[in-house]
Formats: C-alpha cells, sequence, structure tokens
C-alpha cells in the first residue's frame, strides 16, 4: 500500500506541470533494474540446473537415507523411470544415453552463476530496503484475516485487485521470503554437501545433515518444491495477466502507466 | 528522483567496473598459483575454472571424512568393468607377479615398481566413503602406500605441476595436480577391507584419492609420468575423462 501511495504523488505532481508523456518514466518502477536482471539471470540457471539436475537423477533415480547408498543397498525410495546406467535395476529393458558429462558441467556453471547472482540481489536487496519493504510482511497483513483472503482469491480464479499490481499481497511476501532466505540456502547447502572436496574442509555441513546420501535426498525434495513454487508462480502471473506482468519484470513498469494509456 | 537514478547509474558502473578489474586480476594470480585446470576452455570452462581455483584456495590441505570400521560397507559396490584384455588375464594367472608400475617424466630416477615392491614400503590405510559422479557410494577401508613416498623415491622435480597415470583398462588415464598428488591420502592401492584389492575394485594397483569422485580413482594403474604441463597429453585437457565431456577436477 506504501509503495502504491508513493508512487502516485509524482504522478499528481507530472499531470499539473506538463502535458508530456516522457517524464511518466521516470516514476520508480514496479521492479528494480537489479531485481529484473538479477530475476532473468537466475530464471535461466534454474532452468538449466532443472534440466541437468533431472539427467543427472537419471544416471542413479535411487534415493539413500544416511552416509551410503547404492544398487545393494535398501533405497529410501527410488523414481519408476529408465536410467542411463545398465547396471541400475529399473525394470526397464533398456539403458538412456549418458548425457552426465555436459549435465555435469553445466549443473555447477549454472550454480556458479545463480548463487553469484543471488549473492548479489542479496546484498542489494539488504542495503536498498528491497526485503524490508517490498517482502517483509507488515505486521497488520500477518492476520488470519489477510492470509485467508490472499489464499482464497486466486482459488477463485479472480484476478489480483489495482493495489496488488504494484504490492506485494501478504502470501506473496511469505512465498518469496520463504523461497529466497530458506530453499535458496538449502538447495546450495545440500549442493555443497555432495561435494567430496568441499566437505573435507567443512564436515559438519554434511554431518548435520546425517549423511552424505540424506543431502542428496534433502537436495532432490528440495529441488522438488522449487519446481512446485515455480508452477504456481507461472500460474499467478498467468492469473494477474501475464502480459502485463511479465513485461514489468522485463521493461520495470510502473503502476501508473497503465492509467495513462 | 533523478538524483536517485543518476546515484543508482553510478554506482552501477562502478561496480561493474570493480568487477572486471577484480576479475582480470584474479585470472592472472589463478594462471600463477595453478588454480586454472586444464580443461578451462569451452563454455563450461568457466564453472571449471571457479570450482578448481576455489576449492584448491578452501581445500588444498583439508583432510577427507574418514569413518570407524563399523561404517564399512558390506557389499561395496564396484560399478562396471570393460571386458578384461588378453594382457591383464595373462598378469592375473601369474598371481600379478609381473606386474610394474613404470615411473617416469620429470624424475631423477626413472623408476619401475612390482606390487611386492609396493607393498615392502610403509603401508597406510584410510576408512573412507568412494563417491560415484551418478549419486551412489560406499565406505571402504583402503590400503596402500602413498603416492608421495614413490614420488619422492623417484625425486619428482620441483617444477613438477602433475602426476599423470596410465591404465591397462584400454583408452582410461587421468592426472592430478601435486596438490592431491602429494595429498597423504592419496595412495597407490593395492588393499581393501584387510584384503588383496579385488580385481573388481582395480586390482593390483588403483589409484585412490578419496576427496575426487570415483572416476579419478583410475582402476589397473601401471605407469606414472610427472610433468609440468598437461598439452603433450592426449588433447591437452588432462584425462580421457575430460576429453570426453567429463570433467578433468571432480573434488565437484
Amino acid at each position: 500500500m506504501g509503495a502504491l501511495k508513493s508512487a502516485q504523488v509524482p504522478v499528481e505532481a507530472y499531470i499539473s506541470s506538463s502535458v508530456s508523456t516522457a517524464p511518466v518514466t521516470t516514476l520508480p518502477p514496479r521492479h528494480s533494474v537489479l531485481v529484473r536482471v538479477t530475476h532473468w539471470i537466475i530464471t535461466l540457471c534454474f532452468f538449466a540446473l532443472l534440466l541437468t539436475g533431472v539427467e543427472i537423477v537419471i544416471s542413479h533415480p535411487r534415493f539413500y537415507w544416511g552416509e551410503t547408498g547404492n544398487v545393494l543397498t535398501t533405497p529410501l525410495f527410488q523414481l519408476h523411470i529408465p536410467s542411463s546406467r545398465a547396471l541400475v535395476p529399473t525394470g526397464y529393458g533398456y539403458v538412456l544415453p549418458d548425457q552426465n558429462g555436459w549435465s555435469r558441467a553445466l549443473h555447477f556453471e549454472a550454480a556458479w552463476i545463480a548463487v553469484l547472482t543471488g549473492l548479489l540481489y542479496a546484498i542489494s536487496g539488504l542495503f536498498t530496503g528491497h526485503f524490508r519493504k517490498d517482502l517483509l510482511p507488515s505486521r497488520a497483513d500477518l492476520s488470519w484475516r489477510a492470509l485467508s483472503t490472499s489464499i482464497a482469491k486466486p482459488l477463485r480464479f479472480e484476478r489480483p485487485s489495482e493495489a496488488e499490481a504494484s504490492s506485494y499481497n501478504v502470501l506473496q511476501r511469505l512465498t518469496y521470503i520463504f523461497v529466497i532466505f530458506v530453499l535458496f540456502p538449502l538447495v546450495i547447502w545440500t549442493g555443497l554437501a555432495l561435494s567430496p572436496a568441499f566437505i573435507s574442509a567443512f564436515p559438519a555441513s554434511v554431518t548435520l545433515l546425517g549423511g552424505r546420501q540424506s543431502a542428496r535426498t534433502i537436495h532432490f525434495f528440495v529441488s522438488v518444491a522449487l519446481v512446485l513454487f515455480l508452477l504456481v508462480h507461472v500460474a499467478m502471473v498467468c492469473l494477474a495477466g501475464f502480459r502485463n506482468r511479465t513485461g514489468a519484470m522485463i521493461t520495470g513498469g510502473t503502476a501508473a502507466r497503465k492509467e495513462h494509456t | 528522483m533523478i538524483d536517485l537514478s543518476r546515484r543508482k547509474l553510478i554506482l552501477t558502473g562502478l561496480a561493474a567496473t570493480a568487477g572486471a578489474s577484480g576479475l582480470a586480476m584474479a585470472a592472472r594470480l589463478a594462471q600463477k598459483y595453478g588454480l586454472v585446470p586444464p580443461d578451462h576452455g569451452g563454455i563450461y570452462g568457466l564453472g571449471e575454472t571457479l570450482t578448481f581455483a576455489s576449492q584448491r584456495l578452501l581445500t588444498r590441505h583439508s583432510l577427507a571424512r574418514e569413518f570407524p570400521r563399523s561404517q564399512i560397507s558390506p557389499r561395496p559396490f564396484p560399478n562396471q568393468l570393460a571386458p578384461l584384455t588378453e594382457d591383464f588375464k595373462r598378469l592375473q594367472a601369474g598371481g600379478f607377479a609381473e606386474w610394474r608400475l613404470a615411473v617416469d617424466g620429470m624424475v631423477d630416477q626413472p623408476a619401475s615398481f612390482s606390487i611386492s615392491e609396493l607393498k615392502s614400503y610403509p603401508s597406510r590405510s584410510h576408512i573412507t566413503e568412494l563417491v560415484c559422479e551418478e549419486g551412489w557410494s560406499y565406505i571402504a577401508e583402503w590400503i596402500g602406500v602413498p603416492l608421495s613416498h614413490v614420488l619422492h623415491l623417484v625425486g619428482a622435480h620441483p617444477q613438477a605441476r602433475y602426476v599423470v597415470y596410465d591404465s591397462m583398462e584400454p583408452d582410461t588415464w587421468d592426472s592430478i595436480d601435486m596438490a592431491d598428488a602429494l595429498h597423504p591420502q592419496t595412495f597407490l592401492c593395492y588393499g581393501m577391507n584387510g584384503h588383496e584389492l579385488p580385481v573388481a575394485h582395480g586390482g593390483p594397483l588403483r589409484m585412490r584419492l578419496p576427496r575426487q569422485l570415483g572416476y579419478k580413482n583410475i582402476k589397473f594403474i601401471t605407469r606414472l609420468t610427472v610433468t609440468d604441463s598437461l598439452k603433450r597429453f592426449g588433447k591437452g585437457v588432462g584425462s580421457a575423462a575430460s576429453e570426453a565431456g567429463y570433467a578433468w577436477y571432480v573434488g565437484i
């Protein structure tokens, strides 16, 4: 709400002083340049990580708990998909082609770019007040009423209000905070806990998770959670107006722009 | 508003300049301190280099976790083997008495060792996890002679930067930098869980370095070459695996 109000002040100032349309672009954008650039870099990395992660899982679609696990031990669960390795018992009569070489290389490269971009986003988010202003829910918003409204509206396929075009509702805020401060750190941590060299220097990073195979299994589940987030996120963008919302994440957009066209 | 965006622009510009010059300096330093892997070219070179460089800086002397004997996997999974060659079968029939490990390259005294000679040197063991790039793993006790011991015996030159190792398995060779070659847990491994190293696990001799993935732990080692450059070996990217698109450094 606060963000919307502050965005309106310069609009009124401009209307009374000028008829040119140019100053409209000087309104604070819906999303800052840094948020937009990091959003799309991380989107690209996410798809690269997802595709290559699936390829890597295909070479051993079995998951374990504890320190060790292999085809001679009992899995915690296994995915009923064919494998790219002949020695994995899958029940399928064929073996998929091995894609692990480039998949692993791209997985780690995308992870590096995503983590460095994410760090830039997180550090700047702290300094610019992006987290505090845009993502931290206000105390008043943390009521069951506000929460249940923000959950019920999309479930009835109700398009979000005009106010929500320039500011996140409480459910969005909580979700983004959960993804940024819980799921992303967890997927990075569990990924690092799979590295034999990293855990030789920081053994607690894997023992705290209950062993290396536990880390791999958690890495898988956190990835599934991130995919679910992606699906809901895109569904919500479609509900709110795909062109408008995606455009705002590309060009910046403003809440006011629509009213003047 | 305008002031704010100008400040932002200047800040962004400064950050970009600092980032670019920082990168250039980092690249120079990385070359100097051996932080650039041989497979640093191509579209994945950035990721490979960032991983190798940062792990060399963070983990050069760290020790792989060692486990209590009770955690040894009852049934270690040996993974798939290429069909054994006739040469190998002949050596196997003779109980590997004729097996030789040749050591050459940048050394004072090129030499060749039998398995029993290697066993006569100080024997070390560690109970560590073998981790496959596919995701599975097991824990075993690995017995062998530290690679550093053999390198000292032959007098490896101080300018040496890599050890290349060849296998009797066709089209299989690899290399490690001196940080791994001299690491106390890097063994020429001839024993496992109190017994001879089984052929399925690479017997009579395999490379064992627990801080890298399984595929770096080449089976059936026959030759070590100490060198200061990997350019003359194969396509110059450090291993048969990296020629096939798999990373050279797999501390991951």
